[in-house]
């Protein structure tokens, strides 16, 4: 009974003055190191991809402490400014965007090339849970109705750019807020039945060319192996010939002969399945299980609406992320282009992560001082 | 009131609903996490093996290894037929950016047809990108070199080396050697067929004809691979295993070259064949057919313009004419047709017939003439031969039969494919009664019978067929296979063929050989002798027998005035000899299409030919 009073923050002080939660920075790195170790073998050993990526590692981190830092109270006054900037980005974008790989992504800044999605990441299941622990929860249905609308703007704005996959998971982190939030189970059928119902528009107006050949390739590679079915067999033969101890660190002949393709962005998932085998799998998995139980344990210990619904929504996103990405490169899912988070090569999205993480580590430890005031 | 009261919070009731849903997200988790696991089992564990035999077959690739034809010499180790290394400008695909620029850009450099950019093109369709693709194959030293300075402008494109087969003689040994050309579909079904294609999957060359066809087998060796890794662009990482290819044997012939030199300066310009063999062993010394062509044409493709002044060429350089040219034998053999006369008591050797200069048949007027108008008088065995009486002939004829005649030439080897080691061969025509019978379904008329014993009318016979019949006279009955082939031989073996000697002509007396042979040697060396006037005052003994072959039949009583008629239907000169007469080593038969006698033509081209022969001592002994 005594012990259970006893806050990890308060065992561990020194991280509390910091603001920062131990067992969520504990399960962070170790995920980060073990990425590392992979993406040297996925880059086919670059040195400086590996410089690289440490580099964009230290800024996360540093993003992350120092989000870590402010009073959720803070985030919770700008959410709206926030969400309000970020819409005004997006439309910025489709006016007068880059574009890049056929999408149009990117605002060129003129000293940065920039990704309003990235900031909408954030401030989508911000905004949405400021306005939804403004009144009492469970929310009522005008409540909902206001929170969808905000989920739908930028997820709109987002597709038409167009990126499906984004735009989905920011859709998808909105909702989460509404439904940690207490969101009738009814509603939620109701809802699951109507997106159902919607799939079919969704496929005939909404859907460019190569998505739909995307969704057609998913649910029969086979038909296609050379053309877009290529990187979906290559990719189960990887993770399928890794058996279950892998063919070793650096000797998967899949990844290291090129293979697979996108083998260290989107793909790399199976270079670590190929060379580490189930047992590296299940090694990953319960390290991303411990970090997103951390997640939901920070966001139950919140000592408001706004920090919980927050927390939570950013917990589950990360999973989302984990799940869709495991799930279309092992032939679950259609291929959307979503890393596997933390540990693919890459920029923006890993600091938009670990700021996400930051807003954790900052409901983890601000509550304490609060409640010491 | 109202606003205070939708202010008013539940807090534990909003905890207790949030935690449940907390409890609930972390259930969904789970279980989308064990969806996950659950199918990395299925992928990992129970189609592990079904993926690591799909991932080996990524890796690892074979690649066969050509091995190296076998060299042909002549008797003397001079090449014949060699390897020599032919430069390719090849393109890979993969690594160009923009093909058409580089096209355009190389065609600045060196000459490129649109032929070969559209036969370019249309393999880079074909083919995987990361393919070496031949743009124009057999590049000059020019080309190579101007390509060679300018490769760093190209990326992607390379001048590739590999041996091509050469026949540094050209023209003279064509209808011996053959040549090889490009593997069509025709030799990939009889490859397939005979079970050997496995062994040509990095070849590219077959032996299309003459030895190179007839010997394929030999000459091209065992193809090798390589086991190496490969990544997805096809590129050889690493070489894993590797058996190297066995080159083919190297076949040293019996033919050569400067008897081949005499054969081909003699002919000149004159249409016709030359074979020498030695009778012992039925090793060919000679062998050459005019006119003839280059086999380098063909290696590489030969241009359809080319060929096409080829194949209708009047002169027929295509056929090969010692094996399938076929002729009137002429009185060439008459010696053959005196030993059956002799074996069967039809005439002794001092039986002696009267020549008026014509020979009629019981109860016709149609007269049948003698070569020489007024005759040759009284003649035996001996004269007849030397002088080439027809009309002695024409009765010997009739009183044997056709019967007789027919399955005693073939005994000779006549109507018979002599077996020699190319393909292209044929048997040429020994008739019977069956055979007019079958072909014209006419009964056999004395009259058939009557030109026939000259070498005429339905009787035909190959230069090689008068060779290979001439040493059965030699032998004494035995007949040689005439073989261009003497010794094969690899890196840790050496072959020699077998001398094919059998018996095929059996007769009653020995003693009417030497008489055979003795009228052969007296034609050479009597003053009355067809040959005489060729043989005087050589340094070595010979014996021979002249044959004048007409191509169309001259009208009853018109003399044969050559200067009168088509060039195209004047005499063949024929000739066949041996030397020296006492023990010979080699025996030959020319051939000279349309330009007369095988006195006058026929066997000065026999003396250059021996006189070459023994000076340069071609078939001596070491």
């Amino acid at each position: 009974m005594s012990s259970s009073m006893v806050d990890p923050a308060q065992r561990s002080g020194r991280f509390a003055a910091f603001h920062i939660d131990l067992p969520l920075l504990l399960g962070l790195l170790t995920l980060l190191s073990f990425g590392l170790v992979i993406l040297y073998s996925a880059t086919g050993q670059s040195e400086a991809m590996m410089k690289a990526q440490i580099i964009r590692l230290g800024i996360a981190l540093a993003v992350m402490v120092g989000i870590a830092q402010l009073n959720p109270q803070t985030f919770r006054r700008w959410a709206l400014a926030l969400f309000s900037i970020g819409l005004l980005m997006l439309v910025a974008v489709l006016l007068f965007g880059h574009v890049g790989k056929g999408a149009q992504r990117w605002l060129d800044l003129g000293f940065m090339k920039f990704q309003p999605s990235e900031i909408m990441k954030l401030a989508v299941p911000m905004a949405v849970a400021w306005f939804i622990a403004s009144h009492n929860l469970p929310p009522r249905l005008g409540h909902l109705f206001v929170g969808f609308v905000m989920c739908a703007i930028p997820t709109v704005l987002i597709a038409k750019q167009p990126d499906l996959g984004t735009s989905l998971l920011i859709a998808m982190s909105g909702v989460f807020v509404l439904f940690m939030s207490g969101m009738s189970w009814r509603l939620i059928s109701a809802i699951a039945v109507m997106v159902s119902a919607f799939a079919p528009v969704m496929w005939f107006f909404l859907m460019h060319d190569y998505q739909r050949q995307r969704v057609l390739t998913f649910l029969n590679p086979e038909t296609d192996p050379l053309g877009s079915g290529y990187h979906i067999i290559q990719s189960k033969i990887a993770i399928g010939s890794g058996g279950v101890d892998g063919k070793g660190w650096l000797q998967g002949t899949q990844s290291q002969l090129e293979f697979l393709p996108e083998r260290h962005t989107d793909f790399i998932f199976s270079v670590l399945s190929e060379e580490f085998g189930l047992i590296g799998v299940i090694f990953l998995l319960a390290i991303y299980l411990f970090i997103i139980g951390r997640g939901l344990i920070i966001a139950s210990k919140a000592q408001d609406n706004f920090s919980k619904l927050v927390a939570a929504s950013f917990t589950l996103t990360f999973f989302v992320y984990v799940f869709v990405n495991i799930g279309m490169v092992s032939g679950l899912l259609p291929v959307v282009g979503v890393p596997l988070p933390l540990v693919s090569y890459g920029g923006t999205s890993m600091v938009t992560l670990m700021a996400a993480f930051g807003v954790l580590m900052s409901v983890s430890t601000h509550k304490r001082m609060l409640a010491n005031v | 009131m109202l606003k205070k009261r939708v202010a008013m919070q539940d807090i534990a009731a909003e905890t207790r609903l949030f935690n449940s849903r907390a409890v609930i997200a972390m259930l969904i988790v789970c279980g989308l996490f064990s969806v996950i696991l659950l199918n990395m089992y299925n992928l990992q564990v129970r189609s592990y093996q079904d993926y690591q035999i799909r991932s080996e077959g990524n890796r690892i690739k074979v690649l066969p290894l050509a091995p190296n034809r076998g060299l042909i010499s002549d008797r003397n180790g001079i090449l014949l037929a060699e390897n020599r290394p032919v430069f390719s400008l090849e393109l890979v695909p993969e690594q160009i950016d923009d093909i058409d620029t580089t096209l355009r850009r190389l065609a600045e450099l060196i000459e490129i047809t649109d032929e070969q950019q559209q036969e370019f093109l249309q393999q880079v369709r074909q083919q995987r990108r990361f393919n070496s693709i031949a743009l124009k194959e057999r590049l000059d030293e020019r080309e190579v070199a101007i390509i060679s300075v300018n490769l760093h402008r190209f990326p992607g494109v390379t001048v590739e080396a590999r041996l091509s087969r050469h026949y540094p003689f050209g023209d003279l040994f064509t209808h011996a050697l053959g040549y090889i050309g490009k593997i069509n579909t025709n030799d990939l079904s009889r490859l397939e067929e005979e079970g050997r294609l496995a062994n040509y999957a990095a070849s590219r060359e077959i032996g299309k004809l003459g030895l190179e066809r007839y010997y394929e087998e030999q000459l091209h060796g065992t193809m090798g691979f390589q086991e190496v890794e490969v990544n997805n662009r096809g590129r050889v990482i690493r070489v894993l295993r590797s058996v190297p290819a066995r080159s083919g044997k190297n076949i040293r012939l019996s033919l050569d070259v400067g008897l081949q030199l005499t054969a081909q300066q003699t002919l000149a310009e004159n249409r016709g064949a030359i074979v020498a063999m030695d009778p012992r062993d039925g090793a060919v010394l000679a062998f050459y057919s005019n006119p003839s062509y280059d086999p380098n044409l063909f290696v590489h493709g030969i241009s359809s313009s080319n060929y096409n002044a080829l194949l209708h060429s009047p002169d027929r350089p295509l056929i090969n004419r010692v094996t399938q040219g076929i002729y009137p034998p002429a009185s060439t053999i008459k010696p053959h047709l005196a030993l059956l006369g002799l074996e069967t008591n039809t005439v002794q050797p001092d039986t002696r017939i009267w020549d008026p200069g014509y020979f009629t048949l019981p109860n016709s007027d149609h007269r049948f003439r003698d070569w020489k108008r007024g005759g040759h008088g009284w003649v035996d065995v001996y004269s007849a031969v030397t002088q080439s009486c027809d009309i002695y002939f024409y009765d010997l004829g009739i009183k044997l039969g056709i019967d007789r005649i027919s399955d005693y030439m073939h005994q000779f080897g006549f109507g018979e494919r002599t077996g020699i080691d190319i393909h292209e061969e044929a048997s040429a025509n020994m008739p019977s009664r069956g055979w007019k019978r079958a072909r014209f379904n006419q009964p056999w008329y004395p009259g058939d019978t009557v030109p026939l014993s000259i070498g005429q009318s339905f009787w035909t016979a190959t230069p090689l067929q008068l060779a290979v019949s001439t040493a059965v006279i030699i032998n004494k009955g035995l007949m040689p296979t005439p073989h261009m082939a003497a010794e094969f031989s690899s890196a840790d073996s050496i072959e020699q063929v077998e001398p094919g000697l059998r018996p095929s002509v059996t007769v009653i007396d020995e003693r009417n050989w030497d008489i055979i042979a003795d009228t052969m040697v007296r034609t050479v060396a009597t003053v009355k002798g067809t040959a005489y006037n060729a043989f005087k005052n050589t340094d070595y003994s010979s014996a021979g027998k002249t044959g004048t072959a007409q191509v169309v039949a001259i009208a009853q009583d018109a003399k044969y005035d050559a200067a009168a008629i088509d060039e195209r239907h004047r005499d063949n000169a024929m000739y066949i000899g041996y030397a020296p007469a006492e023990t010979p080593t080699v025996v030959f038969a020319v051939t000279v299409e349309n330009t007369g006698g095988g006195g006058s033509v026929g066997a000065p081209v026999g003396r250059q030919l021996l006189d070459y022969y023994f000076s340069a001592g071609v078939n001596v002994n070491e």
